[in-house]
């Protein structure tokens, strides 16, 4: 059974070899094609339209499917790499072992924001940045610009402690669970974790940092928290809701699998903490 | 390398999920999703056309069909030395970009100008694969 671990607790060894499999991925081009798939579900979910990856129910079912699938590419490089978590509340600053040279590498420079550190830095030239949106081909980060905090376990507490899964309009103005962990709405997590990182991070083409797999294991680890929390509430709605993947309706780009397939993480792997 | 569209960035995005999922046709689902109305409440932006920070950003109603990039800003676009910024109207009025996705502003101009201290001087350029 596939166990996700607390990146903090990683090994010497199990860091390298996370990162080797990245660089593999990197390396054959199938790593761009999740950043290529991500990029076009942020430009096409519309909170008035069909909306699938983001400000919708299936935000979590969707990146869930996402990153088991990102899993099993890094497991078919290398069957002893797992996807690591981070938890943000507890390594919240840039001096974090998350960042050092040898796992993620650090914050960009001053210039222009390229990472020159690290296994993912220009330098290296093993980390190139190829679908973009902009003329930068390098890996940037501006980690806790402008004085950011990353957000604190009170917050993410409040946010566990929501009963309801998710509430109509089923978009960026819903109430519930999903919308206040997403960020649209409230204390704000998943989307300030993206902003606190900065670079490719805040764009629609985050998946060209690795550690978006890192923030969203961990977002992934809270809707499970949260289930573990809330036994009797479900993911909602139910069914025949418009533009909005139900209970049961498949997602796209998969087509073969829908929320109620993803409710139990444990058919695929677990995490290292009693959830 | 070769700029690509959206329609085919997403047959692209199917094709290489589809290895696993064994689906090709969801682009084209996707490509042919509406698009996005601005909330009645919220009145039409206004129009800007001005020069910050070196680089010349406009904004105002859009015209013509969905072409590169997509229309999700309710009629509305923008282009940073005339070339388009993907913009998208969020519920409660506000504005995000594809360059500050994750934070939203208050008004088209607001989104352009973060766009351009964010690009430190670097161009647009449409969804491009190696």
């Amino acid at each position: 059974m596939t166990v996700r671990k607390n990146q903090a607790t990683l090994s010497a060894d199990e860091k390298r070899r996370f990162v080797n499999a990245l660089l593999e991925l990197k390396r054959s081009g199938r790593y761009d094609t999740f950043v290529t798939t991500h990029n076009a579900f942020i430009m096409s979910d519309t909170d008035n339209g069909d909306r699938v990856g983001h400000r919708s129910p299936s935000f979590l079912p969707w990146h869930r499917r996402f990153l088991i699938q990102f899993e099993e590419a890094l497991r078919s490089v290398d069957p002893a790499v797992t996807l690591p978590y981070w938890d943000w509340t507890a390594d919240r600053t840039s001096r974090s072992s998350l960042w050092a040279p040898d796992f993620l590498g650090g914050t960009g420079r001053a210039r222009d924001g390229q990472v020159t550190d690290g296994p993912f830095a220009r330098g290296g030239n093993r980390w190139t940045i190829n679908v973009r949106v902009d003329g930068r081909d390098y890996l940037r980060r501006d980690l806790g610009a402008g004085g950011r905090q990353l957000p604190t376990r009170a917050e993410v507490e409040s946010a566990l402690a929501m009963e309801t899964y998710d509430t109509a309009p089923w978009n960026s103005a819903s109430d519930g669970f999903r919308n206040h962990l997403e960020g649209w709405r409230g204390v704000n997590l998943h989307n300030r974790v993206h902003v606190w990182v900065g670079g490719q991070m805040g764009t629609g083409a985050s998946p060209n940092d690795p550690v978006f797999w890192l923030h969203h294991a961990f977002v992934d680890k809270l809707w499970a928290d949260w289930q573990a929390r809330h036994p009797r509430s479900t993911y909602l709605p139910a069914a025949g809701t418009a533009n909005v993947v139900d209970l049961g309706d498949t997602m796209r780009p998969w087509n073969d699998v829908t929320p109620a397939d993803m409710l139990d993480h444990t058919r695929h792997y677990t995490f290292d903490t009693a959830a | 390398m070769s700029s690509i569209t959206r329609r085919r960035a997403l047959g692209v995005a199917a094709g290489a999920a589809g290895a696993a999922a064994g689906l090709a046709a969801a682009g084209s689902a996707t490509a042919a999703a509406p698009r996005a109305t601005a909330p009645e409440a919220e009145p039409a932006p206004a129009s800007f056309d001005e020069v910050y920070q070196g680089r010349r950003i406009k904004g105002g109603p859009s015209h013509g069909g969905d072409h590169h990039g997509g229309h999700h800003g309710g009629g509305y676009s923008v282009t940073i030395d005339g070339r388009e910024l993907h913009v998208m109207r969020n519920a409660d009025g506000t504005w995000i970009s594809v360059i500050n996705h994750y934070e939203p502003v208050a008004t088209p101009r607001a989104l352009a100008r973060a766009a351009v201290r964010e690009l430190q001087g670097a161009p647009l350029v449409p969804l491009t694969l190696a």
